[in-house]
């Protein structure tokens, strides 16, 4: 069956602020659907959107397909036990910063470390939206928000380190306004069996504007982002001149053809190797290095559903007892006569 | 001394130790061998909270009564005719539970100067000290003849150690009649292929218990129990716990769907877990979550997809699934939530029987949140209050509360199997397809449940959540949409009166006094109510299974008596419950928070006392 985004739409009316970096998001979402579909042979009512609580929780609302709007931070378990019971469904799950990485840290890392296959959308706006401008898990150290009056004082994270440190099998991040790059991700995710982690930078207008706008402003995007694809050369730059090169241990960006650097110097992203050595460093890329974007890591492992699911059909067929009456009968009995 | 063999209906034995000498598989045996035998049984684990406590003290005893017989077995019995102590520190904290006619066998090689001190006594008279130097104490060199036993086995000393629960299961084989094939054949089953070299010794020390309290005609009263007057039929041994499981289990295969527990290992619940974890091969789905919360959250999910979906739990964890038993309850999804009580508050006594979470489950919760409540009234009976509470979520979509107890889920008794045939088909309100856009909290007019729309059925697709919604399932802050809302959630749970059986009489329907109860103290209650019958009083009891909503005829039934005493192990939340519903009965109370469960002659006592 062949859908379009459309199909996705709900008749609800989307409520984000104008401008939230939220909305385009949901299109990116909505846009990559009928492709996921296409390549999975999925009708739409394989497809599952869970949430927690926030901004970004109100996803499944907008999204015409079965939907799930949780407790804040405990998307990730109940996404978890949906796909346990259900592993023939495509679950999406939304959820925040805080949300998933400050109230459901913990559901958060335990679904990366068992590999449930999900695909988990973090909206990290670095602040508390719904609630109105409270600092979050991922907020810079020093920002000054409604709870920080004097600055944070106390280190972020970064979500992919988590996804690395939980022995994560699939992390991308994109930037909220570029929707194509975003469509590509959530393909490889919904590709990806595991639990993929998507993390969007998105821009809240209201209570932290511009928090990814040293990276995301057009002008500076090409020189500040690199969009990594798998195979292919750690280029960027508005002239794509530069790349990432290995030296000494660390990364480096160079540009091709200046201080001897040529383009064989240049690292080609291999998303799928097991050891995440270069992936960590890719996710730490900043300041003088370019942010990156797209698959940084997407890694084959068994997942949990699946595992669970054989284990159920082993035992099964190995079993002596398959009924309630035969377990009831089953061990040491005796007869009164 | 002359030997005597008392021909007795009853017998209460106690097993006692430390918390390492396998006190509880002592006492497991010897009910084995006894309902094996044809005798009615029921069984009580004492245990501490820590796996190995201080050696030979006091908080290190571990305990397990075995109260078995011919008839009139519904308790683990108050107190006991045999004691067995295997330290000082067992006498110690045992020898109030001995009858002034009690037999007491201690190990004497324990009581050393050591082990004394240990225990806390002040002189090298123990017995003298606690006031038991009158009873029938046998001095056993249990560990010395033991030793001797096996001395030329070949097994090292801490081996050799470890079997002198053996011997002294042999010496109370022989004080009640009991053959020993049966355990016999135990130990083969458990050591012949791992620890073959084992299965001998212990047979041997065993028999040679067996032979030894044979010899010594210290004991001056052997039993014979006859075998009890039990409707034919098959029957097994069972305990709360997995009668819990395994009522779950059948529900789900009568309704024809998978079951999935989300779980967090905490005491005295976990065997729950366990329990269903070794049954995959029934369709059964369990995990062991991250934690409290994510147990929940996992299994309403899987509600959501369709499954049987159940969490278990006892009271902190039951505190800490509060918000999501509201999601629960908001979404309308079928849920079993199974609290096995312990002493509390905070982490309590956690190996410890109480009734105290029944406030928590009926109120523990932000917002308008009523919740059905289910209780199990003994350790077989979990198997149908697990059935039931299973039933009423899958057919009424909505969270149930099992509340067992700690008492009832360690706790076993013979049970005759029943033919899942006998049990009622259970019917979710399933659907697959539906005219035009799937209106989720459209309601049935008469039972205000809600239709079942799982994913993967075209056209059903919709969206369910903890934000308020209309019945089409749009999110609504209307301020009458919400009243209605709120409503119809509490008309649905109200409505399940109509699906439960009606408040049961044990006794006459009128009198001078109905003693009321719940849950795990039915045993004790009725065994109190027969003794009152049979002094003439005009007692009755009316015990329940069901607490959310009362059964329909609860008021009728209170309204046959001068004098209601309500009887629970909490300080009054039933009693306050009941007030709160039904004002019109004046209540008494009856309460006991000691992490202990109820003595059958303390409720004939305070009954005497307003009679």
């Amino acid at each position: 069956m062949k859908y379009t985004a459309q199909d996705f739409k709900s008749n609800q009316e989307v409520r984000w602020c104008p401008g939230c970096g939220d909305h385009a998001v949901l299109a990116a979402l909505q846009r990559a659907l009928p492709a996921v579909s296409e390549a999975l042979d999925l009708a739409k009512e394989k497809f599952v959107v869970v949430s927690g609580i926030g901004c970004s929780s109100r996803l499944p609302y907008y999204m015409d397909t079965f939907g799930f709007h949780g407790i804040h931070g405990r998307a990730t378990a109940l996404s978890t036990g949906l796909k346990v019971a259900r592993p023939e469904l495509s679950v999406w799950q939304a959820c925040g910063d805080g949300d998933a990485l400050a109230i459901g840290g913990n559901h958060f890392i335990h679904a990366i470390r068992r590999n449930v296959d999900l695909n988990i959308i973090l909206f990290n706006n670095q602040i508390y939206g719904l609630t109105k401008g409270q600092y979050s898990p991922t907020s810079k150290f020093g920002a000054i928000t409604k709870t920080s009056p004097y600055g944070t004082v106390e280190n972020p994270f970064t979500p992919g380190q988590l996804v690395i440190g939980a022995r994560g099998t699939f992390f991308a991040r994109g930037l909220d306004v570029d929707i194509k790059t975003n469509q590509e991700i959530f393909l490889a995710a919904a590709l990806h069996k595991g639990a993929s982690v998507c993390e969007m930078l998105v821009n809240c207008m209201i209570f932290n504007d511009g928090a990814h706008a040293a990276i995301s402003a057009k002008e500076v995007r090409a020189d500040k982002t690199i969009t990594l694809r798998h195979g292919e050369k750690m280029i960027f730059g508005a002239n794509n001149d530069k790349g990432i090169v290995l030296e000494n241990g660390v990364l480096k960006a160079v540009t091709i053809g200046q201080d001897g650097y040529t383009l064989d110097d240049v690292l080609v992203h291999d998303a799928h190797r097991r050891d995440s050595f270069i992936h960590s460093m890719l996710i730490d890329m900043k300041d003088d290095l370019p942010v990156a974007l797209g698959v940084i890591r997407d890694v084959e492992d068994t997942t949990y559903d699946a595992n669970v699911q054989k284990q159920l059909e082993e035992v099964s067929a190995a079993a002596k007892v398959h009924s309630v009456d035969e377990l009831l009968h089953s061990g040491s009995t005796w007869e009164v006569k | 001394m002359n030997h005597k063999v008392i021909d007795t209906k009853d017998v209460v034995i106690r097993f006692c130790g430390d918390s390492g000498d396998g006190m509880q598989l002592t006492g497991t045996l010897f009910a084995d061998a006894s309902a094996l035998y044809g005798n009615e049984i029921s069984t009580f684990p004492d245990y501490p909270a820590e796996i190995r406590a201080p050696q030979g003290t006091v908080s290190g005893v571990s305990g397990f009564q075995v109260h078995f017989g011919s008839e009139g077995v519904n308790t683990p019995g108050d107190f006991c005719d045999v004691l067995v102590a295997m330290n000082p520190a067992a006498l110690k904290a045992n020898a109030k539970w001995a009858k002034p006619t009690a037999t007491i066998i201690v190990d004497v090689d324990s009581f050393n100067e050591a082990g004394l001190k240990k225990a806390g006594f002040a002189t090298d008279d123990p017995a003298t000290e606690l006031h038991i130097e009158d009873r029938n104490i046998i001095w056993a060199p249990i560990t010395s003849l033991t030793k001797e036993s096996l001395a030329d086995s070949g097994l090292d000393v801490k081996s050799i150690l470890r079997s002198k629960n053996m011997f002294t299961l042999g010496m109370c084989f022989y004080m009640f009649n009991r053959p020993l094939d049966y355990t016999y054949a135990y130990l083969e089953k458990k050591f012949g292929k791992k620890k073959p070299q084992l299965v001998e010794p212990n047979k041997k020390v065993l028999f040679d218990g067996y032979n030894y309290a044979a010899n010594i005609q210290a004991i001056a009263n052997t039993y014979t129990v006859a075998s009890a007057d039990l409707p034919k039929g098959t029957y097994r041994n069972i305990n709360g716990n997995q009668a819990t499981a395994w009522g779950l289990i059948a529900a789900a295969e009568k309704a024809g769907l998978p079951l999935f527990c989300g779980s967090y290992p905490i005491t005295p619940a976990t065997a729950i877990l366990e329990e269903l974890a070794l049954h995959k091969n029934l369709n059964v789905k369990t995990m062991q979550a991250e934690d409290e919360i994510a147990g929940i959250c996992t299994a309403i999910g899987a509600a959501y997809g369709g499954s049987l979906a159940v969490t278990t739990t006892s009271g902190p964890g039951l505190s800490l699934k509060s918000e999501a038993m509201g999601l629960a309850m908001i979404t309308e999804l079928p849920l079993v939530i199974v609290d096995v009580q312990r002493s509390g508050p905070s982490t309590g006594i956690p190996t410890k029987t109480e009734q105290t979470d029944l406030a928590q489950a009926l109120y523990g919760r932000n917002g308008e949140c009523p919740i059905c409540i289910v209780a199990a009234h003994s350790p077989s009976n979990c198997f149908d209050a697990a059935f039931n509470a299973a039933k009423l979520a899958l057919e009424h979509m909505m969270p149930v509360i099992l509340l067992t107890e700690g008492f009832l889920g360690n706790g076993s008794e013979p049970w005759r199997i029943p033919s899942m045939k006998d049990y009622p088909a259970i019917k979710p309100p399933i659907i697959d397809s539906c005219e035009g856009a799937f209106k989720p909290f459209e309601r049935d007019p008469k039972t205000f449940v809600r239709s079942w729309a799982i994913p993967g059925k075209a056209g059903l697709e919709h969206r369910v959540g903890g934000l308020e919604k209309n019945p089409a399932g749009t999110i609504s802050s209307d301020p009458e949409n919400h009243a209605y809302m709120v409503a119809q959630r509490a008309a649905k749970v109200a409505a399940v009166a109509d699906s439960i059986p009606e408040l049961k009489v044990e006794g006459a329907p009128s009198g001078d006094l109905l003693l009321v109860g719940w849950g795990g103290t039915f045993g004790h209650l009725y065994t109190a109510a027969k003794q009152l019958q049979a002094q003439g009083k005009k007692v009755s009891l009316a015990h329940f299974d069901y607490i959310n909503p009362l059964p329909k005829n609860t008021a009728e039934v209170f309204a046959g008596f001068r004098q209601i005493m309500v009887c629970e192990l909490n300080s009054g939340q039933f009693a306050d419950y009941l007030r709160a519903r039904l004002p019109q009965f004046e209540y008494k109370q009856y309460n006991k928070v000691q992490g202990q469960p109820f003595i059958v002659k303390e409720i004939v006592d305070a009954a005497g006392e307003i009679l």
